[in-house]
């Protein structure tokens, strides 16, 4: 469907060019600022509407969307799963039609299945966010992903990127090598070879590695990316047990000491302490855990501007 | 009643016929072959088949037909009609109705709502194992006596080696093919496309080819001890085709059957995220259509059938991951496999016909049909190589419209269709 004039969706990094991207990071750091204001509101996107469609439960990243379109005085309306129509055995692209009919000029969508926001952008005249799709993608996170790393090592290009743990059901990790990759990163993954499959090697044309092992995915590294761990996943076979998990793919500071002196630690939460990372190493100086979710909101701040018809800075 | 076919160019592979000959048939049989100068009785109907190829009905070893139970996705007249449309002649439903033909009663009646629709035969498969659970055998000498041509749980393909073992022993004693979708579903369920690097990088799970192969494996080898005759169903991977072909060299008595989609779309048209892409076995990678275009080539495979599985729009228009598995498929296969394989120089006609008709005719056992020779049953399929069109899914007969083929354009149809000596459908 023909989009009215300019108005952008954002289902996910992979079909962004790298120019795209630093757009986008641009105009964030355009925003920035107005988050530390007293007074943090400015009328950007006002007589906007955004809706806010969450078929998932999420604290985080629906209160960074929410935060983000009421500081740039869009109205934002949230509509989470269990007050939603699909229980009502609607379809799913009738609750979105019928959204769409209300004519708000963006939708931001989170959805246990992939594809959803592609789905939806077939049939919406309203741009279409992806807050997360399945195993997807999830945008927004690697974008404030990228801005913390740009704001502690002021580039992306050339630097080693390690990403550990469950690659296989991660949509940051996707959006996450897509955007990196992209940027000049080099990416190494690792991980059980039960949620690395080495057919990763080949997601993107270059500047992706499949490590054998967590310590050479770590060491030399500029940052270090942890996956949360789902118990789920110990149900289903692929490895053992959490704690046997925490032995041998956790990040302790002993592992940490692998990368570079000055490496930085991101994970994007929640985390389990003890798991796929230890407090020690989530509370030092080296973890920039709070930035990535204060930068959340200036990078949505510019994704909502952008998709509904703003210019990139 | 006498119809005289007139000016075509005759292909029956089963008399070794390649060339012009007018046919004459009376009471819904095959009396004569003709030169095209001798002269024939002035009280015939004539159908003029200049530039056309006549060749025997072509029979379609697997589909859904719907009926009974899920009448909103399709029923037995609907399904015939597309049939026909699509130039089969002949269709073999199988049994995941509702409930599930696993009885005489439910095979009769299959049989008798396509004789009313009176648009092509319908030669159900009836189940293996009572309502395709895997616990009990179904009473297969019932069905056969009833019309069945075959036994199979399809979607639900038998679980279990021991009671796949008892179902080829005792289907062998009826003379039914054993037909299985092999599928080990211990690594295949909740996947929803082929799992490799398209699966990654779209974030679905995957069913591994593995999956596939597993089970043919275990079947030609249960196959081997049991002397039955094992039909796979809609084979998808190089290593499947790879075991079949040594089956087959080893003397084993196994076939199998190929669909359109699989040997023209890969798992990269899944990208997008429509659901007219999801089906079961799924689209394979490049690796695996080259495997599966060598097979058609060189006769590992048998036979061509659609899996034709219509569903409701409402039921497709799901997430890629909750909606159901399938696609139609009976008006476009003759299309696809013009663009796809004759034209593309893969087989040649003789070939095309030998697996669309001949070959499934023999598989299944069906007397007199899949051959035009003098005394067979009068289907027969109309062919023009070279006509140009369009599928429009809003013009389908089926009741269903979820294809992935919507608006493509083909080179080579089936004009016309002929069943029991009567035109059934005209292009």
């Amino acid at each position: 469907m023909e989009k009215p004039f300019r108005r952008r969706d954002l289902l996910g990094i992979r079909n962004l060019s790298a120019d795209e991207i630093v757009g986008i990071l641009n105009t964030a750091e355009n925003f920035r600022e107005i988050n530390s204001r007293e007074i943090k509101k400015v009328p950007t996107l006002r007589g906007k509407t955004v809706i806010n469609l969450f078929f998932e439960s999420s604290t985080r990243t629906r209160t960074s969307f929410e935060l983000a379109a009421k500081r740039l005085s869009a109205d934002a309306v949230n509509i989470s799963v269990s007050s939603s129509a699909l229980t009502k055995g609607e379809t799913l692209l009738d609750t979105a039609m019928n959204l769409d009919a209300m004519s708000p000029d963006c939708i931001v969508v989170r959805h246990a299945s992939a594809g959803v926001p592609h789905q939806l952008a077939k049939v919406s005249k309203a741009a279409i966010v992806n807050a997360g799709d399945g195993a997807n993608e999830h945008p927004t996170q690697a974008l404030l992903d990228a801005m913390t790393i740009r704001e502690h090592k002021g580039k992306i290009d050339g630097l080693e990127v390690a990403i550990v743990g469950d690659i296989l059901h991660s949509r940051v990790a996707r959006s996450n090598i897509h955007l990196l990759t992209k940027l000049g990163a080099k990416v190494r993954v690792a991980g059980p070879k039960t949620l690395v499959p080495d057919d990763f090697a080949h997601l993107v044309e270059k500047n992706l590695f499949v490590s054998k092992n967590i310590e050479e995915a770590i060491e030399g590294a500029d940052v270090v990316m942890i996956l949360r761990i789902q118990k789920e996943r110990q149900d289903s076979a692929y490895f053992p047990t959490l704690r046997e998990y925490s032995i041998h793919y956790g990040l302790t500071n002993e592992r940490l000491n692998l990368a570079k002196s000055d490496a930085i630690v991101l994970h994007p939460g929640p985390m389990n302490r003890g798991i796929e990372i230890a407090s020690e190493v989530a509370d030092s100086s080296r973890s920039l855990i709070l930035d990535q979710v204060k930068y959340g909101v200036a990078v949505r701040m510019a994704v909502l501007y952008l998709a509904t018809g703003g210019n990139p800075s | 009643m006498k119809l005289l076919i007139t000016g075509g160019h005759l292909i029956d592979p089963t008399e070794g016929q390649n060339s012009g000959k007018n046919l004459l048939i009376e009471d819904g049989k095959v009396t004569a072959w003709l030169n095209q100068n001798e002269s024939a009785p002035e009280d015939a109907e004539v159908f003029d088949a200049t530039g056309l190829i006549v060749a025997p009905g072509f029979i379609d070893l697997h589909v859904h037909l719907r009926e009974p139970g899920q009448e909103h996705k399709e029923t037995i007249a609907s399904g015939c009609a597309a049939a026909a449309a699509g130039g089969f002649t002949s269709v073999c439903p199988m049994p995941n109705t509702s409930p599930i033909n696993d009885n005489a009663a439910i095979t009769r009646y299959m049989i008798e709502q396509a004789r009313t629709a009176g648009l092509a035969n319908v030669f159900p498969v009836g189940a293996i194992t009572k309502s395709s659970d895997g616990a009990e055998l179904a009473e297969m000498g019932e069905m056969k006596a009833a019309g069945a041509v075959a036994v199979s749980d399809d979607g639900r393909p038998v679980p279990n080696a021991r009671m796949m073992r008892r179902a080829m022993e005792y289907a062998k004693d009826f003379d039914l093919p054993v037909v299985d979708h092999c599928e080990d579903k211990s690594l295949s369920s909740g996947g929803v496309m082929h799992e490799g690097k398209l699966s990654l990088l779209l974030g679905l799970k995957g069913m591994p080819a593995l999956a596939e192969e597993l089970d043919v494996v275990r079947d030609i080898i249960l196959a081997k001890e049991t002397g039955a005759h094992f039909h796979i169903a809609h084979v998808s991977t190089k290593g499947a085709v790879e075991a079949v072909r040594r089956a087959k060299n080893e003397g084993i008595n196994v076939t199998c059957e190929v669909t359109p989609h699989h040997f023209t779309l890969i798992d990269k048209a899944v990208e997008g995220y429509d659901t007219n892409t999801k089906m079961s076995p799924p689209l394979r990678s490049e690796e695996h259509l080259e495997a599966i275009l060598e097979a058609l080539k060189d006769g590992t495979i048998d036979a061509i059938a659609t899996d034709h599985a219509p569903h409701h729009a409402d039921e497709k228009a799901l997430e890629y991951d909750r909606a159901p598995f399938g696609i139609t498929g009976l008006e476009t296969a003759v299309g696809l496999a013009f663009n796809e394989l004759v034209h593309k120089g893969i087989i040649n006609l003789v070939r095309l016909i030998e697996l669309c008709s001949t070959n499934p005719a023999k598989i299944f056992k069906l007397k007199d049909r899949g051959t035009l020779k003098v005394d067979s049953i009068a289907d027969i399929t109309i062919l023009d190589p070279d006509l140009n069109w369009t599928y429009n899914i809003s013009d389908s007969k089926s009741k269903s419209k979820n294809s992935p083929f919507d608006a493509w354009q083909f080179a080579g149809a089936a004009v016309a269709a002929i069943v029991d000596g009567k035109i059934v459908y005209r292009k």
